[in-house]
Parts: structure tokens; C-alpha cells; sequence
């Protein structure tokens, strides 16, 4: 009698856990974020196609069954780009278990031209082996940027230049819908906690 | 009796001693230089300067790299600002930080990859408010890639 209770009680419980993912990520329910913001209404970033380091090429698609956080930056950045990567790196030891394995790091170079695969691949391997960066032509660059609304414009400095952009992370959930947004002024453990609230629903 | 003379030519050089690095010294500390990967162009040098007057930084030069600037990151909504700045003033007995969320050393034109616990030579050029320069040799060393910018920033948020 037990033993069918408990059946009983695991089927119950599957059924209410499925109904839970299914209608656990309806943006109506209302992710509440505690430091960054909920994204669930907006569209962006869904339509890139961009190169990893090897020569992959990558989607949004690519990345289902992951939360990939993807950001903008590139690599002869002093400030922003490494502060949000370690950052990152930090994130992913905050996150445990399964957490942690959904996690993924995706970083798009605003300066393909100096970027090279090699150097993209060195510098996020650098701050954490599991991070992925991605890369195209300039033209697709600009297209991905725009497809993000993130600015960014380059700076002239001597006879070189540098890159002002956008510094925010940008959270999708396992299906490729953007969720969450978190600012540069945000800490680890503040984006941590977000991400869990994220992953504990979808 | 015998003595005045020397104590006081004593405490004249005492005050000598003083008096003379005070004219125009900045002392710079806690300098180091972010770590490279193979190939990468460019990599950022961060201290703290104190003039003892009212001075300007007005120069960088360093053997690692072709062209070294002085740059300025400002946030202006989420977007992170990057500009070359020409001097930056060092108020008298103000400790002036340059770090990586604010004014910082661009080491532009790497001739080599710039590794973990090497020391990276700086000649800084003050400029103090006579208009009178001189030259500081800074060795700097090199910290991780990774290395946390601003340990203080994360405590500050610690308290949620």
C-alpha cells in the first residue's frame, strides 16, 4: 500500500514538476530578478550566426539546452572586458551542480579585425577553459551588434584606436529566450543569485 | 657649547633633506601590469601616484610596447567610454589612482607577451606646476590576466 502511495505520489509529483517547466518560464509568472532586469519581453540577439575560435559556426541554437550569458567586448580592453570576464569566471564558481553545467560564456569581439581566433581563444580560456568566444567579419559584427542594440564605436588613440560599447550581460534561458539582463556594476554574487532565481524556474 | 654649531648645521640638513624631495616628488605605488596571452596587441599598467604638489602626469614610456598612452574609461549609462587623455593632475598630497575604472596606462603595440611575475619597466613623466619635468622609474610587475581590480568593489555589495 505504501509502495503504491508512493508510486502515486511520484507520478503526481512528475506531472506537477512538468507542468512546472512547461509554464515555469511564461514570463507572466513574473521572474523576479533582484539585481538585474527581466528581458522576457524583449527580442534581441536571435538571429546571429557567428564563428568560434575553431571554425564553427554558432547560433543561438547552438546553445540550447545551456543558459549561455553573452557579452561584447575585445580583448585589448583593459577595464570592462576582463572586469566582466572574471566576473563571469567567479559567476560560474558560485553555481553549483547542474547550475554551473547550464552555464555557458559566450563573448562576441567587437574588433574582429585585430581579435584573431587564436588570441579570442587564449584570452577567455584564460579566465575560465569552459568559455566560448565568437567572432565573424566585420560586416557581421556590426550586424550582431545592432541585432543586440549594443553600441559600439571606435575611438581613435595615436595612430591606433580603441572601442567604446555597451558593457551588459545578456541571460538567455535553455529554449534561446533572452531573460535576463545584468549590469557591469553588478557583482558576482548579485548576478549569482539571478541566474539561480533564472534557473530554479526554467 | 661646542655642539650648537653642529646640531644646528644638522638640523639644517635634516630639513634640507626634507625640504628637497618635497619641491616636486610624486612617490608611485602598488604598480603592476595585466597579464597577456600569445598575440594579443595591448595590455593595461595600474597605480597610484601622490605628488607632493600640485603636478601632472603628462607622460608614460616603457620598453615593452611601441606606443604607450594614457586612457580615461567613463560609464555613461552601460556604455563603457574609452579616450586617450594628454595629462593627468595629480592635486597636491592627493593619492591619484589609476586603475582599470578610470584612468589607466595602455601599453599599446606589445614586442612580447607580457607574462605572469615578470617586471614591466615604466619611466613616467611628471610635469609639476612650474612647468618643470622629471622622470620616474617605476618596475612594475605583472599579475595575472584574472587579477581582481578592485577586491574592495565586491565587499562593498557583500551585504544583500
Amino acid at each position: 500500500m505504501t509502495d503504491l502511495l508512493t508510486r502515486r505520489a511520484v507520478v503526481a509529483g512528475m506531472g506537477v514538476l512538468g507542468l512546472g517547466l512547461l509554464a515555469g518560464c511564461n514570463p507572466a509568472r513574473g521572474l523576479d530578478f533582484k539585481y538585474g532586469k527581466n528581458m522576457s519581453n524583449e527580442i534581441l540577439g536571435r538571429k546571429f550566426k557567428l564563428k568560434d575560435p575553431q571554425g564553427n559556426e554558432r547560433t543561438l541554437s547552438s546553445f540550447y539546452g545551456s543558459m549561455p550569458m553573452i557579452f561584447f567586448g575585445f580583448t585589448q580592453c583593459p577595464a570592462v572586458c576582463p572586469t566582466t570576464l572574471a566576473r563571469a569566471a567567479q559567476i560560474r564558481k558560485l553555481l553549483k551542480g547542474r547550475d554551473r553545467d547550464l552555464f555557458q560564456v559566450v563573448f562576441i569581439t567587437l574588433d574582429p579585425e585585430r581579435d584573431t581566433p587564436e588570441v579570442l581563444d587564449a584570452y577567455v580560456k584564460a579566465f575560465d577553459p569552459s568559455f566560448v568566444a565568437l567572432t565573424g567579419t566585420p560586416e557581421e559584427i556590426d550586424e550582431v551588434a545592432r541585432e543586440f542594440k549594443v553600441f559600439y564605436e571606435k575611438v581613435p588613440a595615436g595612430d591606433t584606436y580603441t572601442i567604446s560599447h555597451s558593457s551588459t550581460s545578456y541571460v538567455y534561458d535553455t529554449r534561446g529566450t533572452l531573460r535576463l539582463s545584468l549590469g557591469h556594476s553588478l557583482n558576482a554574487q548579485e548576478c549569482a543569485e539571478d541566474l539561480r532565481t533564472l534557473m530554479e524556474i526554467c | 657649547m661646542s655642539m650648537q654649531p653642529i646640531k644646528r648645521g644638522l638640523a639644517a640638513l635634516a630639513l634640507l633633506g626634507l625640504a628637497l624631495p618635497a619641491l616636486a616628488d610624486t612617490t608611485v605605488s602598488d604598480a603592476w601590469v595585466r597579464a597577456s596571452v600569445p598575440h594579443q596587441q595591448s595590455t593595461g599598467a595600474f597605480m597610484t601616484l601622490t605628488a607632493s604638489t600640485d603636478s601632472k602626469l603628462v607622460g608614460v614610456a616603457s620598453p615593452v610596447a611601441k606606443t604607450v598612452q594614457v586612457h580615461e574609461m567613463t560609464m555613461n549609462g552601460d556604455v563603457m567610454g574609452m579616450r586617450e587623455v594628454k595629462a593627468v593632475e595629480l592635486p597636491a598630497g592627493k593619492p591619484v589612482t589609476l586603475d582599470p575604472n578610470g584612468f589607466h596606462v595602455m601599453l599599446m603595440g606589445l614586442n612580447d607577451q607580457v607574462k605572469e611575475g615578470q617586471q614591466v619597466p615604466l619611466t613616467l613623466t611628471i610635469e609639476d606646476a612650474k612647468g618643470q619635468k622629471q622622470t620616474i622609474e617605476v618596475q612594475a610587475p605583472v599579475k595575472p590576466l584574472t587579477a581582481e581590480m578592485d577586491a574592495g568593489h565586491d565587499h562593498m555589495h557583500m551585504k544583500h
